[in-house]
């Protein structure tokens, strides 16, 4: 069972009371993209095998969207961070850093 | 290959079992074949069998990271159906439905295929309009398929309750020649017939890198060496996205966990197979007794094949409701395997971006009882470096054009 702490709220949410949101910090394609830019913004996913910046939302919750930032292949749970940013805190992406001497970074 | 048969049964009898050969050869990479299918999987296999039987592609290598049927081709409730809404889907599915029929026969080797019977139960009013329209379109596809009243239902599965206070059975659409197979012996089957016709599938052997050299493969490096080849067909399931990543492209793909479990074996109670998609439950019996039941898949990235304990649990209660008996049931074993979400839940069949690579992913929660007709388009795709009817549909353009394959069966379970 996940258990991401809602950064709004400070509860420790049970998986059960969240609704994943898929990846994270997508670019989105806007008006005079190209089609390339649309069809990458609308389905093509990192899906890495390990670290994933993702959203979610504390729908039976507060209600709000947030970021985590978390492991797909142990499952382990690096931090969660407000919906209002563009790219992951510096601080969490240290962190992951420290502990994954091998991860390529969020981008 | 020596064959397998009534008459090598009561050779071998007499002679304490010593003649048996090995199913399939595990040789050492060659430096170079005319294919590589990355993934002895059901669907690799099946690809790598029809390229030779069908095409004459023979010097090919099916490369597997682990061992051969591994993944989610063990992991699956073996069902096989091609009730789907769209042309495409139908077209495919009930391709791979007929091959099951003959599979035995052909790959010279006991699948198992049981043409019980599916049954998609009805337990909404939406869905009953919706599968007597999948009924109605099956009828112009060629797929027999017929809408059922609850009595009918009642008649084929006794241990039904169609009163539940919260979901009632309303009805069916029925497939009587879809079924399951034994999941394990597809896998082995083929391996054994592409064995026999030469090729080589190289086990515990995980593709490293992809080589490419004026926007084409040239090679693959692996933990056994590197490899040179002009096709590269990649089917990999769940890993999809982690090979097209060393092939320099990004798929449409999402990768998350789907399970399943099997309860106690008890006596002959089910005949048929019963799928409840509003619950997000799908239970047949095996051949050994156990009840075996299908779940809903996670909604969030997964590679640990471990799913949530929430979704047995939703599972359960909602198959208890409408199978009553199954609450005195102790459930055995319960597991998850990785599958491949596309956007619109509908596989991919396609060329890439880079030249000789070939992808057929994105089978998501279906994979198993699509394997022969997957393979048998792959494997056209793969020999002639374009699509052919079956599945020229499928390719990855069809997200830039919006031309999706939008099953409404196809919500994420139930396959």
């Amino acid at each position: 069972m996940l258990i991401l702490e809602c950064p709004y709220c400070g509860i420790m949410a049970d998986e059960t009371e969240l609704t994943p949101g898929g990846e994270a910090h997508l670019k989105r394609a806007t008006v005079g993209s190209t089609d390339d830019a649309f069809e990458s913004y609308l389905f093509d996913r990192k899906n890495p095998k390990g670290v994933h910046f993702e959203r979610w939302r504390h729908s039976a919750g507060c209600g709000k969207w947030f970021h985590a930032a978390r492991s797909t292949t142990t499952l382990e749970v690096y931090g969660t961070y407000a919906a209002q940013v563009s790219e992951p805190p510096k601080e969490l992406v240290a962190k992951i850093k420290k502990k994954c001497p091998g991860w390529e970074g969020w981008q | 290959m020596r064959r397998y048969s009534a008459f090598a049964i009561a050779r071998e009898g007499l002679r304490y079992h010593t003649g048996w050969e090995r199913a399939w050869a595990s040789p050492e990479p060659k430096k170079r074949y005319d294919a590589i299918v990355v993934g002895a999987g059901g669907h690799g296999l099946a690809t790598a069998y029809y390229l030779g039987k069908n095409h004459g592609i023979k010097n090919v290598a099916v490369i597997e990271k682990g061992w051969l049927g591994g993944g989610n081709t063990g992991r699956n409730t073996t069902i096989i159906r091609s009730n789907y809404l769209q042309d495409p889907s139908a077209a495919i599915y009930e391709k791979a439905r007929s091959l099951y029929e003959t599979m035995s026969q052909d790959l010279n080797m006991n699948v198992m295929f049981s043409p019980r019977g599916v049954i998609m139960l009805a337990q909404t009013h939406h869905e009953v309009r919706g599968y007597q329209r999948t009924a109605h379109a099956n009828a112009l596809q060629g797929v027999a398929t017929e809408w059922i009243g609850p009595q009918r239902v009642k008649e084929l599965v006794p241990i039904i309750r169609l009163d539940g206070p919260r979901y009632p059975v309303l009805g069916g659409l029925w497939q009587p020649r879809g079924g399951t197979a034994r999941h394990d012996a597809v896998a082995w089957a083929y391996a054994r017939a592409c064995s026999a016709m030469g090729m080589d599938i190289i086990q515990n052997c995980a593709v490293t890198g992809i080589e490419t050299e004026d926007g084409a493969v040239k090679a693959v490096n692996t933990t056994k060496g590197r490899i040179e080849t002009a096709k590269l067909a990649l089917v990999v399931a769940g890993h999809s996205s982690e090979l097209a990543g060393m092939a320099g492209f990004r798929l449409p793909i999402e990768s998350v966990a789907l399970q399943a479990l099997v309860s106690e074996p008890i006596k002959p109670a089910m005949d048929v197979v019963v799928m409840a998609n509003t619950v997000h439950g799908y239970m047949s019996q095996s051949d050994k007794g156990e009840m075996v039941i299908g779940g809903g898949t996670d909604g969030f990235n997964n590679y640990t094949q471990r799913g949530s304990f929430h979704h047995v649990e939703e599972t359960v209660r909602a198959l208890v409701e409408t199978f009553p008996m199954l609450s005195r049931l102790k459930m055995m074993r319960q597991w998850g395997g990785i599958v491949d979400m596309t956007g619109d839940r509908s596989p991919i069949l396609s060329k890439t971006p880079v030249g000789g690579i070939y992808v057929n992913a994105g089978w998501g929660t279906g994979g198993f009882k699509s394997i022969p007709g997957s393979g048998w388009a792959m494997a056209e795709l793969v020999a002639k470096d374009a699509p052919g009817p079956l599945a020229a549909a499928f390719g990855l353009d069809r997200f830039r054009e919006g031309r999706f394959i939008d099953e409404s069966v196809a919500a994420g379970v139930a396959h």
